[in-house]
């Protein structure tokens, strides 16, 4: 054979590999409102920068008259691109060939991609489209999904592992996605549970969809196992195409400076934000937009745990995690799942090299039965954990109440903040000044010919006393008290001073968090 | 901000004898409201069927002694009386399938 006649020969062998699960199941697909795996690469990464690998691939299994069947590239599309010049590793699982089904070869393919993000030291793309385990394979499934865990574990903290779920993943697939950092889902499309609603209803003899029992929406809002949720697959990679332009490619490097913008302080005035009634409500997110770069704020896990925000933006062009209270709902209070939401995004920031800004405005942690039942004491440490053992640059800001527990907990000098500040509003207390007056003064108030006038006095008395930045000040445990206007110079001015932070912990194998 | 106006998701919270203006999430709103367990009615940890019953109303027990069985998760799980007592009432048959707090067996 000639090289020409070669040539022609591969060209035949791709083509044909090209075609997934041929044009019926491709019609399938689309008519679910999806894109097939290879079209969801391409629009996901940089026009021509997608190359493929291993797609001649074949699937080992024998049992079952399986060696009869030809599944092109064993139902997995792997490969290296870039995305806005960034590079990055990715696979996508291809429902059309076998319904995705992860077999030995399929699973070796993913491994094999995971080992080269690891090597390369660049991120992991895994977009998520399987029926689960591919059961004519036996014991090598289960083997490959064990082998991918593994791998998601060593490269967690090292290089950024991003999972997007586009179709079904159910039972052990579900692990993969939630060992990595960020799971971008997509309503009517992603379907994540251990067991489904079949088995739910013959076991349990309960009714749920499969919507209702791991649709994007659960995800999002209520199980938080999803850090994105998205109307639609392109709304979905225009967003991941946005969180890969905040992180750094792995854990020795910065994320890539940006040109430097001012905050849009025409609409975003720090001035107007804030009541000063410490009981009335507003949206911190605009407090984080008056100061951060062009008001630009990328949240993350904005429908879960809402009384906690956090999410990237920058600052002189450098990007920054921002953690902060939500006055807007529950009073931004701490409760199990805010304190999981906080604690796991510090982590992420801490293990790559990003600032962490917080802005304060607590009254403590939630008061209820079903708070302290569902482990309140173990997940609330979470947040004392992680907050104490980041040695990035930490500069807190206490906008108004900060009270109690829920003071120490949001990155207060106590737990190593490199700088704290406070604005004339801030309440810096052991509690607010009712619950404390009604404490203190108890007997005065009891015994008092007119208590409730007493107990209104006494309450005055402490807010006074206590209710601001001035008895914090006096001790040195913030390092100033500034005007709202000026929260971007000096938070600038902070995070530039300690570019060069070292911070060395202990010599240690791993902590023990309060998982 | 201004306080909008007929919020109608608008909430109070107190924490610490400070009543705050804000709003729910939606777990908040799906809070289940907090029943002490009755030691006098034993129920099913989890939903199954009951392939035998070992006592009658008005029948004397011991402590551990057995009630009826609970198969669930193909296990055959032996359910045994918490305390001392007497039967006041069976509330299921051999055959039944019953899902998960369902009262069994109820003692004076």
């Amino acid at each position: 054979m000639s090289i020409k006649q070669k040539t022609l020969d591969l060209k035949k062998r791709m083509q044909s590999a090209l075609q997934g699960g041929g044009a019926k199941a491709i019609e399938k697909q689309v008519a679910l409102g999806k894109m097939t795996a290879r079209e969801r690469i391409i629009s996901l990464l940089d026009p021509n920068s997608f190359h493929e690998y291993d797609l001649f691939v074949e699937h080992a299994a024998k049992d079952f008259d399986m060696d009869k069947k030809h599944l092109p590239g064993d139902g997995v599309i792997t490969g290296t691109g870039t995305i806005s010049g960034f590079p990055v590793c990715i696979y996508a699982q291809d429902f059309t060939v076998a319904g995705g089904s992860l077999g030995l070869m399929h699973a070796r393919k993913i491994g094999k991609i995971m080992d080269h993000a690891m090597s390369l030291k660049i991120p992991i793309i895994g977009i998520n489209d399987s029926g689960g385990a591919r059961i004519q394979e036996g014991v090598n499934s289960l083997a490959g999904y064990g082998e991918i865990f593994y791998r998601n574990t060593r490269a967690s903290g090292v290089i950024p592992q991003i999972s997007v779920i586009l179709g079904p993943c159910a039972g052990g697939a579900v692990y993969s996605p939630a060992l990595t950092d960020f799971v971008f889902v997509v309503d009517k499309i992603s379907k994540m549970f251990i067991t489904g609603p079949e088995v739910i209803r013959s076991v349990l003899g309960e009714e749920i969809s499969m919507e209702e029992l791991g649709g994007a929406r659960v995800h999002s809002e209520v199980t938080g196992n999803a850090h994105f949720f998205s109307e639609s697959e392109t709304e979905c990679f225009d967003k991941i195409k946005k969180l890969i332009s905040y992180i750094p490619w792995n854990n020795k490097r910065k994320a890539a400076p940006f040109p430097k913008k001012a905050p849009k302080t025409r609409q975003f005035k720090i001035d107007n934000i804030i009541p000063t009634d410490p009981r009335e409500p507003y949206d911190v997110r605009d407090v984080i937009r008056s100061i951060s770069d062009d008001s630009e704020f990328f949240e993350v896990q904005e429908l879960f745990a809402a009384n906690m925000v956090v999410g990237f933006g920058r600052m002189n062009g450098q990007t920054i995690g921002f953690v902060a209270n939500q006055p807007l709902v529950l009073a931004g209070v701490l409760d199990v799942d805010s304190s999981d939401k906080a604690a796991r995004f510090i982590r992420y920031c801490d293990a790559f090299n990003i600032p962490l800004v917080t802005m304060v405005d607590l009254p403590g942690y939630l008061p209820g039965i079903d708070q302290e039942h569902a482990g309140v004491i173990r997940h609330g440490a979470k947040i004392l954990y992680s907050y104490s053992e980041a040695t990035v640059p930490k500069v807190t800001v206490i906008l108004r109440k900060a009270y109690g527990g829920g003071y120490i907990a949001m990155c207060s000098r106590h737990l190593k903040a490199d700088f704290v500040f406070a604005w004339p509003t801030a309440e810096i207390a052991v509690m607010g000044p009712e619950g404390a007056a009604n404490i203190i003064f108890r007997h005065e108030i009891m015994n008092s010919p007119n208590p409730e006038e007493t107990r209104q006095k006494k309450v005055e008395e402490y807010k006074k006393k206590f209710a601001n930045p001035y008895v914090a000040a006096a001790h040195g445990y913030i390092d100033a008290v500034i005007e709202p206007d000026e929260t971007r110079r000096f938070v600038l001015h902070a995070l530039e001073i300690s570019a060069e932070k070292s911070d060395e912990p202990p010599m240690k194998k791993h902590g023990i968090p309060p998982f | 901000m201004k306080k909008k106006k007929g919020d109608k998701d608008q909430i109070t919270l107190m924490v610490d004898d400070v009543i705050y203006t804000t709003r729910p999430n939606k777990k908040y709103n799906q809070r289940k409201p907090y029943k002490p367990a009755n030691p006098k009615i034993i129920t099913s940890f989890m939903p199954g069927n009951i392939p035998k019953v070992m006592v009658k109303p008005g029948q004397d027990v011991k402590e551990g002694d057995e009630l009826c069985i609970l198969e669930a998760m193909k296990m055959k799980n032996i359910i045994l009386a918490p305390a001392d007592g007497k039967i006041k009432r069976v509330n299921v048959k051999e055959g039944d399938v019953v899902a998960k707090n369902h009262a069994l067996v109820e003692l004076k």
